[in-house]
């Protein structure tokens, strides 16, 4: 569709005039303009709604807000094609089968080789083996091997030692979704472990002998506690009323040895109205401090995050300074337990704070404990009842924590960002279907790719400069504070922001300190071989000078790149009459784009890297001036009277 | 840009001549320019009930007056006491936090002087015409704007040096009176008098600057918490009195040290400078968006949360740039 307009989000003078391609995968507007030809392109998968807004003189609004954050709204001339494009985008973004999802035809141009490395890249059973099991207290169990005994659980679980096999079906037959008792973490240190299961189906009186020899097990094989705590993560209301319908949680009195706890952590409808409001916050136009402070207090969202923040902090504290086991459980067994186990476990082992711990601990906690990818992110049209910000809370706690703890992730905030994005992108396979076994049904390994090996191959991107691993945040357990410590938690406009660059620092600190690092390290190795060369070269007795001027220009070429930060920007509206937005520079936007451009055409022989893609939609990490190739950015003038921007002198 | 107190126009609406004629000489055949004036219409139009006002268009055709109302005096003294009182709250629950933080208004003030000073700092830099602040006295929110302007449009004033030198002329030298807003700060339970936190406001509004423009100031928290400091409780003489009249009279120069030479000594040097700091030659436009307007933790949660971790992280910084 020709002549569309792609308009600024709060600021309508900046309307961009393009055409509107509707493709398999993707929507894309290219922008018209001799030079700059900017493309915004959005996979299907992301679209979470389409609305239609009422037409005006000008033409019919179109608004597409993704589910990374990303909101586009498009003005199109015709109500005929308008129409279209809403219909069409309805049925795209709503796949029947998943043959249809980006991740079935996305080539990178691997073979299959590279592709099976890159399914190869975590695996979980290393990991166990890293944690330190099988050992004398827990053991492997193929019980599930055919997932007959809990079809969204894997093959393969860690279960005490003590636990017969009967016990295990037995207690599996007694819990939601039969989703029985399993190691989620154990630590080595004193045998303390975080086992996951189900809610009990214990109603108002039922018992259940093997389920209660499945919690004695757990005890058991931890002999420096004489009881264990089990953990219920929901309001005590919700658990109890689940008792009506013969579910519920543990009786103290029927189970030896257990000390129960609920910590409540609302439910996915909470959480999905809870993000719902919070966007609404997002989308105010020229909100004031007032209302944007209450609106994200009135979202609830914040403390929804601190909520399982401290559910973790208790189960790690539990397991590190008490020495006690934790059982966790929700309602089943896959939301807020996924949740929870991993806080306390990030909080517990550094190795889930390095780049491929985290992979690993998403692996293993979200992925093959059978999280529902699908119902949850909407791979394929479902109940929208389903859908949760499930993931996402837990990439926020995450964040949180690296706000806090700003040497104790080996990654950086763009590779939470991107993960977030590839969860819902499905343009790589991990993320699809509901459960190991459907993965396997659909040979998602044999079909698709990785997003652990995109995400490692370009990992230098996402380092967080300031980690060592031999600094002190980084031995042993994250102690975050308690309280008070309301304060902590801060909106992530990183996140719900992405897309509006006039909202965040200009300059990355991250990445001018990357390079710093590495222009350091260049140096560095500089300096030894020439002096090797040096040490060589005073042996004869030939000019030193030739080589030390050598030596000069080359570090003043280094140098270039990380001696200009600044990059140009133009003021925003200031003035409350005229309800406007950050204006976004058109010196800066035609440098990043122009960066950017280069890229895609490059791509356009063959299929494009759409990986790329979600780097440029993204306003965060396009800072191509840092790259130490380049030879640096020359400060672009703050540009000359802008005709586009306002005038702010209504008054 | 200019900066001044209201002018006696009156009930009578009075006039003066010289004053027309200063500011007349100020422009340009034709040239247009701005009276930012920190009080809202109304309040500037009550004034002249006691012998205030503003300037009447009439009188002064060539400039175009712009009202941005700023708190100050009691009520922006009050708003700094709340928020204290809701940082150390203990019992202050998650889903009462943000409200709380929110009725103190204390970051709706940040975000009004951030925009005004922008305003001005716009008028010059992209309308390229004079500015005239003043407020009421001409001592308080005039300085906030004028000061922060000059952060927002000089380079220089954001070298270690060059802020010294704008605190000296914004704020001391300009009069704004220290010894009656610094009296008692948040936790005091004294009757207050005049006491008013103009002062930390503008110094919340710098370290807001820097947050957004980690590499363009060439100094860091440090300063601006010790700044914040001596405000109201130091050992040096540079923020005694009201005025450099008083200072004289008091002899304050003789018989005190300067913070300056205390600040500008190495091993001060050392924790005061901005390790990412590079000069940058052009203008920095801050997003004055809620979002982008955050509560600067390190002085009001200084004594409630450890810091031990974020300065870790600034010691790392410093280290990886000092290794290069």
């Amino acid at each position: 569709v020709e002549n569309v307009r792609l308009l600024d989000r709060l600021c309508s003078r900046k309307a961009v005039l393009g055409t509107l391609y509707l493709t398999a995968t993707h929507v894309i507007f290219v922008e018209n303009g001799s030079e700059t030809r900017k493309e915004t392109w959005v996979l299907h998968s992301q679209i979470s709604s389409i609305e239609k807004q009422a037409t005006s003189a000008t033409g019919c609004p179109l608004l597409i807000r993704c589910k990374n954050f990303q909101v586009i709204q498009l003005v199109i001339p015709q109500e005929r094609d308008c129409h279209d494009v809403y219909i069409s985008l309805l049925r795209l973004a709503r796949p029947v089968k998943y043959e249809e999802l980006y991740c079935f035809s996305f080539n990178p141009k691997l073979d299959k080789e590279e592709r099976e490395q890159g399914w190869k890249l975590v695996d979980l059973n290393e990991e166990y083996n890293r944690m330190g099991v099988p050992n004398n207290y827990w053991q492997i169990c193929d019980v599930n091997r055919d997932y007959r005994v809990c079809d969204s659980y894997p093959t393969e679980v860690y279960v005490p030692k003590s636990a017969t096999a009967h016990i295990i079906v037995g207690s599996s037959k007694f819990r939601s979704r039969r989703r029985f008792p399993a190691l989620s973490y154990y630590s080595k240190n004193n045998n303390a472990s975080i086992c996951r299961s189900s809610q009990p189906l214990s109603g108002f009186s039922a018992r259940c002998l093997e389920d209660e020899q499945m919690l004695q097990a757990i005890r058991k094989a931890n002999p420096g506690s004489d009881f264990i705590y089990v953990v219920d993560t929901r309001p005590k209301l919700n658990a109890m009323a689940n008792r009506a319908a013969g579910k519920g949680y543990e009786n103290e009195d029927n189970y030896s040895n257990i000390k129960f706890q609920f910590i409540g952590i609302e439910n996915i409808h909470v959480m999905r109205n809870s993000l719902q409001k919070m966007l609404e916050v997002c989308e105010l136009k020229s909100p004031s401090m007032s209302d944007f402070l209450w609106g994200l207090e009135n979202s609830g969202w914040l403390k929804h995050i601190k909520a399982i923040m401290d559910a973790g902090i208790f189960i790690a504290k539990a397991v590190a300074e008490e020495g006690v086991s934790v059982l966790v459980h929700c309602s089943d067994g896959w939301d807020r337990t996924a949740q929870v186990c991993s806080v306390a476990s990030l909080l517990l082992d550094p190795y889930y704070r390095t780049m491929k711990g985290f992979m690993v601990l998403i692996e293993k906690d979200w992925v093959s404990f059978g999280h529902k990818f699908n119902h949850r992110y909407g791979n394929l049209d479902g109940d929208p009842k389903e859908i949760s910000p499930v993931i996402d809370q837990f990439i926020e706690c995450v964040w949180q924590l690296m706000e806090q703890f700003p040497c104790a992730f080996e990654f950086n905030e763009r590779f939470l960002i991107h993960i977030q994005h590839h969860i819902y992108s499905c343009q790589f396979g991990n993320f699809l279907c509901n459960s190991q076994k459907e993965r396997r049904e659909l040979k998602i390994q044999e079909r698709t790719y990785s997003l652990w090996a995109h995400l490692w191959k370009n990992r230098a991107d996402y380092l967080n400069p300031l980690y060592r691993s031999d600094h002190s945040q980084n031995q042993g357990t994250l102690h975050p504070q308690i309280a008070p410590c309301n304060f902590l938690y801060k909106f992530w406009s990183g996140m719900y922001n992405r897309f509006e660059k006039g909202l965040h620092p200009r300059q990355s600190v991250t990445d001018y300190l990357m390079a710093v690092k590495e222009e350091t390290q260049q140096l560095e190795e500089e300096l030894e071989v020439l002096g090797e060369r040096l040490a060589n070269l005073q042996k004869s007795q030939l000019c030193d000078d030739k080589v030390e001027s050598k030596q000069q220009d080359e570090s003043k070429q280094l140098r270039l790149f990380t001696s200009n930060n600044s990059l140009a920007n133009t003021p925003q509206e200031y003035s409350n009459d005229l309800k406007s937005f950050p204006s976004r520079s058109p010196s800066q936007g035609d440098e990043e784009d122009s960066a950017l451009i280069l890229t895609q055409d490059n791509l356009k022989s063959s299929d494009p890297d759409l990986s790329a893609n979600s780097d440029q939609e993204s306003g965060v990490e396009d800072l191509s001036c840092r790259s130490p190739s380049g030879g640096g950015c020359l400060p672009s003038e703050d540009s000359g009277k802008d005709s586009d921007e306002a005038v702010f002198l209504a008054g | 840009m200019l900066r001044s107190s209201q002018p006696l126009t009156g009930p009578n609406r009075r006039r003066c001549r010289e004053d027309e004629t200063l500011l007349g000489t100020i422009l340009d055949e034709g040239e247009r320019g701005f009276i930012i004036d920190t009080r809202s219409a109304q309040a500037a139009k009550q004034a002249r009930m006691t012998g205030g006002g503003t300037e009447p268009k009439s009188s002064y055709p060539q400039w175009k007056r712009l009202h941005r109302p700023l708190e100050r005096g009691r009520p922006l003294q009050e708003s700094f006491a709340k928020l204290v009182e809701a940082c150390g709250d203990p019992s202050l629950s998650m889903d009462r936090w943000l409200g709380r933080l929110e009725s103190s208004r204390w970051l709706s003030h940040v975000k009004a002087a951030l925009s005004t000073a922008c305003l001005a700092a716009q008028c010059m830099d992209r309308e390229e015409a004079k500015v005239l602040v003043h407020g009421a006295e001409g001592t308080d929110t005039t300085l906030l704007v004028t000061a922060l302007a000059q952060v927002i449009l000089d380079p220089s004033c954001r070298t270690l040096v060059g802020f010294q030198g704008l605190l000296e002329r914004e704020w001391i030298q300009a009069g704004h009176p220290f010894h009656l807003r610094c009296a008692h700060s948040a936790y005091s339970h004294a009757r207050l008098k005049q006491e008013a936190p103009l002062f930390l406001l503008f110094l919340d509004c710098v370290w807001q600057l820097s947050r957004q423009f980690p590499f363009s100031l060439e100094f860091g928290e440090h300063l601006l918490l010790s700044l914040f400091d001596n405000a109201y409780a130091s050992a040096y003489g540079t923020f005694l009195c009201n005025n450099e009249k008083e200072r004289s009279l008091c002899k304050v120069k003789e018989s005190t040290h300067s913070l300056w030479a205390w600040l500008t000594r190495p091993e001060e040097q050392q924790k005061l400078l901005n390790p990412l700091y590079s000069h940058n030659a052009l203008v920095i436009w801050p997003s004055v968006e809620p979002q982008s307007i955050q509560l600067w933790q390190g002085l009001f949660l200084r004594w409630i949360r450890p810091s031990q971790h974020l300065d870790e992280a600034w010691a790392e910084i410093q280290r990886l740039v000092e290794e290069n």
